[in-house]
């Protein structure tokens, strides 16, 4: 769906050349969140922004559903391609509905249309539209006015979504809360992301696929818990962080290691898990009840399973070998 | 007593002379603001240049207005329009620039550079990025430019009834020179009625045109 074929963007500063990006690859499938992770100054956002060519690549290729972007006219792109920044840019001078509208207008759609499609959308992300319609940018908290802002992205349906760091400027508890809303949103639309990220935590949640950059070079490029579990290299293993193997539990669902024996000799003083927890809710357990097991049970209380110690470390220890 | 008496006696003629004023004023703002805003809003593009424009315009404010009468009136002698209304205009015009064209360039470059790229990024030309939201953003203080210069232009056109160009600084000068202080005192005070009710109805004008989802912002900064 997206395909950055060797794409590289140079600056020339007042020292030589500095390779922001340098000859990056990869591909995109469509339905796919691609979290774009690394430090400040390794070529991430500047790789996001040559997509939509706020920034012109010096060598390389986009191609945005095969077609190869340098052929369309960036004004004409961008109004294709959904953008979402961490400042959000909600015009002040805009209702939240007129700010939704933005590109629809451009596109010419009618008022009512326009109208239309933004309390949709608003009722999509958890606004309500006749309390949030009318309201100013300035009349907002920073998570509504985030959720706007994606709002704003989606307002003519684009294929593909770029996000440079959107929940960063939000405090924990918020960014949590919208994180969850945008998966759930995410689950419904399936739309080919791209996401600019510096939070390993914040990667691991979103991705289905990570791509780490460091000084402009892609580094590793696979699947979260592929990443926790074997790290390219001992950059991408610092970057991480070494409780990467507890970040993976999150990743990983009861169901997965369920074993359906011996549930009988389980001590019952324990909580039961639901096979739809992730393994931090396990390890929790473990921990405060000095469990080796607990029971597994399904929606109406009955025992289905249980999940032990040794087949977690089973599962941790499988995708650590390489 | 006699001051009143003389007011309520000429209150044609003081009229006519506000017309007058007026016509130089809103004659001298109009093109400052046709050729100021504009000029203000391209100067954005580059600080060399800005910096070149703004300084240009700090000089033009230096200059003297009864000075700057007395050059323009060789120059447009040699079109016959030496003294009057065509050289209360241009001066008048000359000192309406620089207020109009510094507060167009702050208001435009203070506009907030996240909606810049959240409008280049959304697919707005650069035209519709300056009509549909830096202009609306800009535009309280691009006004308030435009409030400072129609003031200076009431005052600067009071010294132009000595090139003949009219308006209520005749009632000044003439009573200056007949030692007539009721003309005096009527001319000075209807320059400053004049004065406060243009800045007062362009104040109001400011406040409407300001984009609703500022003005509380506005507000709020005021307290």
């Amino acid at each position: 769906m997206i395909r950055l074929e060797a794409l590289s963007k140079v600056y020339g500063t007042p020292k030589g050349t500095v390779k922001a990006v340098d000859s990056v690859s990869l591909e995109v499938r469509e339905g796919e969140t691609c979290v774009l992770l690394g430090p400040s100054g390794c070529g991430k956002t500047t790789t996001l922004r040559m997509i939509n060519r706020l920034v012109a690549p010096t060598s390389g290729k986009i191609f945005l559903a095969g077609r190869d972007t340098d052929a369309v006219d960036p004004v004409e792109l961008r109004r294709g391609i959904g953008y979402v920044i961490q400042q959000i840019g909600l015009f002040p001078n805009m209702t939240v509905a007129e700010n939704i509208g933005v590109v629809p207008r451009l596109l010419g759609w009618d008022s009512a249309r326009r109208r239309r499609r933004a309390e949709e959308l608003l009722a999509l992300l958890a606004l309500p539209p006749g309390e949030f319609a009318d309201r100013y940018p300035n009349e907002l908290s920073g998570g509504q006015a985030q959720r706007v802002g994606v709002a704003r992205a989606l307002a003519v349906d684009p294929p593909v979504l770029l996000m440079d760091e959107p929940f960063a400027a939000l405090d924990p508890i918020n960014r949590e809360a919208v994180q969850d809303e945008f998966l759930r949103m995410q689950e419904k639309l399936r739309k080919t992301i791209l996401f600019v990220s510096h939070d390993i935590d914040e990667a691991v949640k979103m991705a289905d696929r990570i791509a780490i950059f460091h000084s402009g070079r892609l580094v590793q490029f696979a699947a979260p818990d592929e990443l926790l579990a074997r790290p390219a290299d001992a950059f991408v293993a610092s970057f991480v962080g070494r409780d990467r193997t507890l970040k993976r539990l999150r990743l990983i669902r009861v169901a997965e290691v369920m074993t359906n024996d011996g549930a009988a000799s389980i001590d019952k003083k324990a909580p039961a898990v639901s096979p739809d927890d992730d393994l931090r809710r396990v390890a929790a357990l473990f921990l405060e009840h000095g469990a080796a097991a607990l029971r597994c049970i399904d929606g109406e209380g009955r025992v289905i399973g249980v999940v032990t110690r040794d087949a977690v470390a089973a599962r941790l220890a499988i995708e650590d070998s390489p | 007593m006699e001051t009143l008496a003389f007011i309520l006696h000429n209150l044609p003629a003081i009229g006519e002379r506000t017309v007058e004023h007026l016509s130089i004023v809103s004659v001298a703002v109009g093109i400052a603001i046709i050729t100021g805003v504009p000029l203000g809003i391209a100067i954005t593009q580059s600080q060399r240049v800005a910096d070149t424009v703004l300084y240009l315009g700090s000089i033009v404010m230096t200059i003297p207005s009864i000075a700057l009468f007395g050059v323009l009136i060789p120059i447009l002698s040699k079109i016959g329009q030496g003294i009057g209304w065509l050289p209360a205009v241009i001066a008048a015009m000359l000192y309406a620039q620089l207020p109009i064209i510094r507060n167009t360039y702050t208001a435009i470059r203070n506009v907030d550079p996240a909606l810049h790229s959240a409008a280049v990024g959304m697919g707005m030309s650069a035209l519709q990025r300056l009509g549909r939201v830096e202009i609306p953003i800009a535009l309280p203080v691009i006004i308030a430019g435009i409030r400072i210069a129609v003031v200076i232009n009431i005052g600067v056109t009071a010294i132009a009834a000595y090139i003949g160009a009219g308006g209520l600084g005749t009632f000044i000068s003439r009573g200056i020179s007949q030692s007539d202080i009721r003309q005096l005192i009527t001319g000075a005070l209807a320059l400053g009625l004049l004065a406060i009710a243009a800045d007062y109805s362009l104040l109001s004008l400011q406040k409407r045109l300001t984009p609703k989802g500022l003005a509380r912002q506005l507000r709020e900064a005021d307290q």
